[in-house]
């Protein structure tokens, strides 16, 4: 990942490149095991039933939160950082749900030196549906200033 | 399912509102903890080497590698101290799921940071859902690191029906 985002490269209604994984039990356990996240309804399907979802075992909120902290990055770059990511679990990830993160840039303000980048984003799923709406907030490096 | 329960709210959740518990620390962070963080959050993509490659990472503004912004450097103490769970009316149990958060970071965390967290009751609020009577509580949790400078801040928003 060398790839340098500047913030005078960002235009109002940039899209977010589309950063997608199709997400099982695989991926869960994963996330569970680096983050000690063993919530039974995350587990087991009876757990997830009892939990109010009737398609069983669900995803954690928490992976989803990586993902779109992963699509950032990917798009910004080592030189850049996050400074803000927020959402709103609207849906729960089901087995093998197609999630990809999608975002927008609403705002672009030079904040003293930084480069502040505003984006809407949101993880949606096969189906199209939004999952998680929120917003994030990018520091961009600035092209005078590399 | 919270039906017949005129509020959710109790003396005991009040009383916390505000109220930080007393601050603990992790062990130190360690680079094979953020690699396999990085490995589990990037799966099946190979993760950016920044997390991962200390002679890359040396050549970036960061010096070193660093985690990624939600490392846990909490995960799988030796002593576990339970959290004490958030009051629920009497004799009611409550399930309780992730209803969203709002991280905003500060300095990243490296190899060697010991993290303190200080965790509070910000605010809580309940309204009829689908499944009943529903309370959302949010929880302030902040990470600062050795030197005592900001790592990040959480509010998660619980909610328990």
């Amino acid at each position: 990942m060398t790839q340098t985002l500047h913030f005078e490269d960002v235009r109002l209604g940039d899209i977010l490149p589309a950063w997608t994984r199709t997400t099982d039990f695989m991926h869960w356990n994963r996330y569970a095991a680096v983050n000690d996240e063993f919530m039974p309804f995350h587990m087991d399907d009876e757990d997830g039933r009892r939990a109010g979802n009737p398609a069983g075992a669900f995803g954690m909120g928490n992976l989803r939160f990586a993902y779109m902290l992963n699509a950032l990055q990917a798009w910004i770059g080592d030189a850049a950082e996050v400074r803000e990511l927020t959402c709103r679990y609207r849906l729960m990830n089901q087995k093998h749900d197609e999630l990809t993160v999608v975002g927008r840039v609403v705002a672009a303000d030079l904040v003293g030196d930084e480069g502040q980048v505003r984006l809407e984003i949101d993880v949606t799923n096969q189906e199209g549906e939004s999952t998680c709406p929120g917003h994030a907030i990018v520091i961009l490096p600035r092209r005078a200033a590399t | 399912m919270t039906s017949g329960l005129e509020t959710l709210i109790t003396p005991e959740l009040e009383a916390l509102k505000g109220q930080w518990r007393a601050t603990t620390w992790s062990p130190p962070v360690s680079a094979s903890d953020i690699r396999k963080w990085a490995i589990a959050t990037w799966w099946p993509q190979t993760p950016p080497p920044l997390h991962w490659d200390e002679a890359y990472a040396a050549a970036t503004r960061w010096g070193g590698i660093v985690a990624p912004p939600d490392f846990n450097p909490f995960a799988w103490p030796i002593v576990r101290i339970p959290l004490a769970p958030l009051p629920s009316p009497k004799g009611v149990k409550l399930t309780s799921l992730n209803g969203g958060q709002t991280e905003t970071y500060g300095v990243p965390q490296r190899p060697g940071d010991v993290i303190a967290e200080r965790v509070r009751v910000q605010d809580f609020r309940e309204r009829q859902g689908r499944f009943g009577l529903m309370l959302y509580v949010d929880v302030e949790t902040e990470w600062t690191n050795q030197d005592a400078v900001l790592v990040r801040r959480r509010i998660s928003t619980f909610v328990r029906y």
